[in-house]
């Protein structure tokens, strides 16, 4: 298990980015798959840094899990900013046409169908969000 | 991300080089609004795209809306795994990808 502790910036989704694809990277996994995770680190570590300090900033950590036989990863975001779910939020409807579409919240909606498993808690005033993805087959 | 803008007369055509993501969907978004006065016709080509988060999506729905009122707008060369974004989002019926 690798972590990175980095302060929830956007400026530092570059840095988020390059720490997971090197955990990554001795898995194998298909582009593909690498690009769902990419997406999904994105959309999680973006919504961090601009909600969980607002207006301030503060800490946040990624830790990444690959499991002993390399055929799952687990990536796992702490922070200590106010307590929110995202996967409380209601999935966008997706079959509106173009001109009734909000503007946006389309982020965790897609971490949600990119990952096998996404959870949520609060504990000990940490919001702790845990994604899990297989790295072998590719999710239908 | 680089964008090459290629305009002939009413028509516009945006290449899109590299990541659209969270830092570079900004420019994206000032180069979209910033060039659609007097265009019927925006292409955007994706053949050199390798990623695309949600906020380049919105982008793309911000460009669509805008297209919508003032002429057409065509998404070209989108490859498999960006289609599979465009189709768990519902983008790809709201999106002309030829």
């Amino acid at each position: 298990m690798k972590e990175l502790f980095i302060e929830a910036l956007t400026d530092n989704l570059d840095s988020v980015l390059a720490f997971v694809d090197e955990q990554l990277e001795a898995t194998e996994c298909s582009m593909k798959i690498q690009m769902q995770i990419d997406l999904a680190v994105e959309e999680i570590f973006v919504n961090i840094a601009n909600y969980a300090y607002d207006p301030e900033t503060g800490p946040a950590t990624v830790r990444v899990d690959v499991a002993p036989d390399g055929t799952v990863v687990t990536i796992t975001f702490v922070d200590n900013g106010v307590p929110y779910d995202p996967l409380a939020k209601a999935d966008p409807d997706i079959t509106l046409p173009a001109e009734q579409r909000e503007i946006g919240g389309l982020g965790i909606f897609l971490v949600k169908k990119n990952m096998d498993d996404v959870s949520y808690e609060y504990v000990n005033g940490s919001n702790i969000l845990t994604l899990k993805k297989g790295l072998r087959s590719e999710k239908k | 991300m680089n964008i090459e803008k290629i305009k002939d007369s009413d028509k516009l055509t945006l290449k899109i080089e590299g990541r659209i993501d969270t830092k570079t969907a900004p420019e994206f978004d000032e180069t979209v609004k910033s060039s659609l006065d007097g265009i019927s016709s925006l292409i955007i080509d994706l053949k050199e795209t390798a990623y695309i988060s949600s906020a380049g999506l919105r982008v793309l729905l911000i460009a669509q809306k805008q297209m919508n009122k003032q002429g057409e707008m065509k998404i070209i060369n989108v490859s498999e795994d960006i289609m599979e974004i465009f189709e768990v989002t519902g983008f790809s019926d709201i999106l002309t990808i030829a």
